[in-house]
């Protein structure tokens, strides 16, 4: 899952003067004041924070309302999903109109709408939910409860909202990617006898985390002229 | 399902019946075709959705194949060319239409915020707009017809809140401010019918979504809006205004008759009228008062049906913070307090318990001197009037007390300074108070009469701080006759009852606010909030058994079958200050009815003095058993 990152921080909160009985519980509350927003300034949604003052004491502020200073040191846990990157979601319903609902990290909403889906997947109604299966792989399924892989195309910063995209051949239901990806592992290592395994996997593991896809396993080249194909027609 | 519809969507004129499908791909290609300047479809498809009037069923068919039809088009709908078709979607009230109608819109809004972030907050804004209903369906909310159309609509608006949050879990945060900002009746309003039983119902909603399934994310702040709008309507009554005169000592009535009973004429009594200042601010006719009656009882039902899915003390610990928040310090909240008092009846164990313990901390450890002050004065009025409070229970918080003022003493050795010391005079007063509801009681149960009397409460007396002549003249003077009775200190000629005139050093220690004439939980004039939940928890001072009355028969304690015969106890005319007075024996047995009595314990106010001494006494026959 890409787009978390941990970022350290200098940062300075400036408390109320009623709170100066309690300044710690004061720094806790500004900082929670800014958690799940987006910020302009870590580029992204602010998730957690560990923080500690280095001075161990704040600076009183010359003005009409004295309100104290405080330096700070923090690391903070960033979310921000940029468009190309893949980012991992539970289905939270799968409708008739054959949008999947996604949610991240337990609060972002994502969706990705029919049309952002590749055509190896089909829309079917079972037990009166919505699901998609793919035709290649009939165990591959996407309904509500599945944890699944997407693309991210675009995010709306002020409602945390993303848009998604199935498109891409290394997306889809984790547990079958992660099988496949396992299979395709073994399977490249016996075909290309390279005296380095390690070297081998190491590439492998460079590849996807660029979010690239791995380009020796035959499996995904397939999946890839095809989707060609119908991008042309 | 292939419906038949008939279009006006000029474009397919020639089919008559499409399939979903067909329907969904000419409403995206409508919807689509805007940005490109085509609006005709477009147009028709706003004036559908914007219904006018009572529907026919063919119009009806036509919302509901158009509303499930830009469900599936919701990806197409962006705030900035369809401005209009999502304002007619956001103006449509729900009481208007039938059920399926009513889930098909439901679906749309769900799936419209799940789509499209932006368009989160005017969904949920529709949702909760749509907690009450237009004016015609107000009106009949009480009859069947109207209670059909409740349980069709308000169950499925839940759901569909509910059903938001699953899909876009931000949106919960979002929703407390919204349901706040849509309030029918904000503060410094009047209150009129209409806004009445809006905010009646808008509140009803307020407590479905507190204990409803998205619970953890808006329950406290629910619970938290409705004390704030309670608290606000409360202080909205000027009943301060009307009864407090600033020339008199100020007015402290514990008991007051409620003439306000509908079925009432009865009670008219020709003998001892209300002193006019009270029936002139005859609460029934007052709206406000009306509407935080049934909003306090709204409150009590709530929390009974907490008590039922055993969230009680989820609910309490909210409720306590908003009490330390919204109604602690605010002075002039009257009946406000009763929702803690009532939560506290329903689990005096475990409520009862964190309340009064709350309350102490925050006396003997707080930093504010009025918070303080506030704190005991709301400890000792809620350990004299909880009838659901053990003797034990109220003996352990009152040595509390007592061990506080005490140490106090040692700590000061300083001579009486009314406003220097004020914290602890109102500690001592809250003591006294306690004892002129108790002592009785706590004389009776050796084990706490051994522990009354190893309390210091004599040495606290004889300091140089002198509370006797600082604290409240009414008071003191009903505790020294009662600890006299008892016996309760060694040598009762120090505190020879010395004829206390206005004493203006209770004033100094009270303040501004007249800390010390707050008595919080002074009985409830509220009528059916008080009636029916708080009356029998509560103990009224015309019904405590002092210590210095005498029973008839102690035989009949147990029955509580006539209940008490006291002795009647009258001052002079011209003391304005206490007049205490008891019911009457036997002789002025007239109503079988259980009524309030007049004041007992009261400072009359000196431009009524002409309102007489003599308090209306009518015999109730005192039904409700002792408070033991």
């Amino acid at each position: 899952m890409e787009g978390l990152s941990v970022v350290a921080a200098n940062l300075k909160v400036f408390l109320q003067p009623s709170q100066s009985n309690n300044l710690s519980l004061a720094i806790f509350r500004e900082l929670s004041a800014l958690l799940f927003k987006y910020h302009d300034e870590f580029d992204g949604v602010l998730l957690a924070y560990n923080v500690h003052a280095p001075e161990n004491k704040g600076r009183i502020l010359p003005g009409v309302h004295p309100f104290i200073a405080v330096r700070l040191e923090a690391k903070l846990l960033v979310f921000s999903p940029k468009p190309g990157m893949l980012l991992e979601g539970k289905v939270v319903k799968v409708t008739e109109e054959s949008t999947i609902h996604v949610i991240v990290l337990g609060f972002s909403s994502a969706v990705i709408t029919d049309e952002d889906i590749r055509n190896e997947f089909k829309y079917k109604t079972k037990h009166g939910q919505g699901l998609y299966v793919n035709r290649s792989n009939r165990k591959h399924v996407i309904k509500a409860g599945t944890l699944i892989r997407f693309i991210v195309k675009s995010m709306n910063e002020e409602t945390l909202h993303i848009y998604g995209s199935l498109k891409p051949a290394n997306t889809g239901s984790i547990k079958i990617l992660e099988n496949s990806s396992e299979y395709t592992n073994t399977e490249s290592v016996t075909i290309n006898s390279t005296p380095n395994k390690r070297r081998r996997r190491e590439e492998v593991a460079q590849m996807t985390e660029h979010g690239g896809f791995v380009k020796d396993a035959p499996s995904h080249n397939n999946y890839d002229r095809e989707i060609k194909k119908s991008r042309r027609s | 399902m292939g419906v038949e519809v008939a279009t006006n969507y000029a474009k397919m004129e020639e089919d008559i019946s499409f399939t979903d499908s067909q329907l969904v791909y000419s409403f995206r290609l409508a919807l689509k075709s805007v940005s490109s300047g085509d609006t005709e479809s477009y147009s028709k498809l706003v004036d559908v959705m914007n219904p006018s009037g009572r529907l026919a069923p063919d119009e009806a068919a036509l919302l509901l194949t158009s509303t499930k039809a830009l469900s599936g088009a919701v990806a197409d709908i962006d705030d900035l060319h369809h401005e209009k078709l999502l304002k007619a979607i956001f103006n449509l009230s729900l009481w208007n239409f039938g059920p399926d109608v009513i889930d098909a819109l439901l679906e749309l809004i769900v799936l419209l915020a799940a789509s499209n972030g932006k368009h989160v907050d005017s969904c949920l804004d529709m949702l909760v707009s749509n907690f009450t209903p237009p004016n015609k369906v107000l009106d009949m909310l009480k009859q069947p017809r109207g209670l059909d159309k409740k349980e069709r609509v308000l169950p499925r608006v839940h759901a569909a809140l509910k059903n938001i949050s699953e899909l876009v879990p931000m949106a919960a945060s979002r929703l407390s401010s919204i349901v706040l900002e849509q309030m029918p009746w904000k503060s410094k309003r009047n209150v009129d019918q209409w806004s009445m039983k809006r905010q009646l119902i808008y509140v009803e909603n307020m407590f479905k979504l507190e204990s409803g399934a998205i619970r953890e994310f808006v329950g406290a702040n629910m619970l938290k809006d409705v004390m704030i709008v309670l608290r606000d309507l409360d202080v909205a009554i000027g009943w301060d205004d009307i009864l407090h005169d600033d020339s008199s000592k100020g007015v402290f009535m514990i008991e007051l008759e409620d003439e306000n009973y509908a079925d009432g004429d009865e009670y008219a009594d020709e003998d001892g009228k209300l002193p006019s200042t009270l029936s002139e601010t005859s609460l029934s006719k007052n709206l406000t008062a009306e509407l935080l009656d049934s909003l306090m009882v709204q409150t009590f039902e709530h929390l009974e049906s907490s008590v039922s899915n055993k969230r009680l003390s989820e609910v309490f610990d909210t409720l306590l913070s908003s009490f330390k928040d919204t109604v602690l310090n605010t002075y002039k909240s009257k009946f406000t307090q009763f929702v803690m008092f009532y939560a506290c009846a329903l689990d005096p164990e475990h409520c009862g318990t964190e309340f009064a313990s709350e309350l102490i901390d925050m006396f003997v450890g707080g930093h504010n001197p009025l918070t303080r002050m506030s704190a005991v004065a709301y400890l000792a009025s809620f350990l004299a009037r909880g009838k659901f409070l053990p003797p034990a229970f109220v003996a352990s918080y009152l040595g509390r007390l007592v061990d506080w003022c005490w140490q106090y003493c040692v700590m000061h050795d300083g001579d009486m300074n009314p406003k220097l010391h004020q914290v602890f005079y109102s500690g001592c007063q809250a003591m006294m108070y306690i004892l002129c509801f108790r002592m009785r009681l706590m004389v009776e149960i050796p084990l706490l009469k051994s522990q009354l009397f190893c309390m210091p409460i004599d040495k606290i007396f004889k300091h140089k701080l002198d509370p006797l002549k600082v604290c409240l003249p009414s008071i003191v003077e009903e505790f020294l006759k009662q600890a006299k009775a008892a016996r309760l200190f060694t040598s009762s000629k120090t505190f020879v009852f010395e004829d206390l005139l206005v004493s203006n050093l209770s004033r100094d220690f009270g303040g501004l606010e007249r800390l010390d004439m707050f008595f919080p939980f002074d009985p409830c004039l509220l009528k059916n909030a008080d009636r029916s939940f708080i009356r029998p928890n509560y103990v009224y001072w015309k019904y405590v058994r002092t210590t210095y009355h005498e029973d008839i028969d102690d035989d009949d304690e147990e029955d509580g079958s006539d209940g008490e015969v006291e002795g009647v106890t009258e001052f002079d005319d011209d003391m304005e200050e206490v007049i205490i007075s008891r019911s009457y024996g036997d002789n002025d047995l007239e109503m079988d009815e259980f009524d309030y009595a007049m004041n007992k314990m009261s400072i009359t106010p000196r431009n009524n003095s002409s309102a007489g001494l003599r308090m209306p006494s009518r015999i109730r026959p005192s039904m409700s058993p002792e408070s033991l």
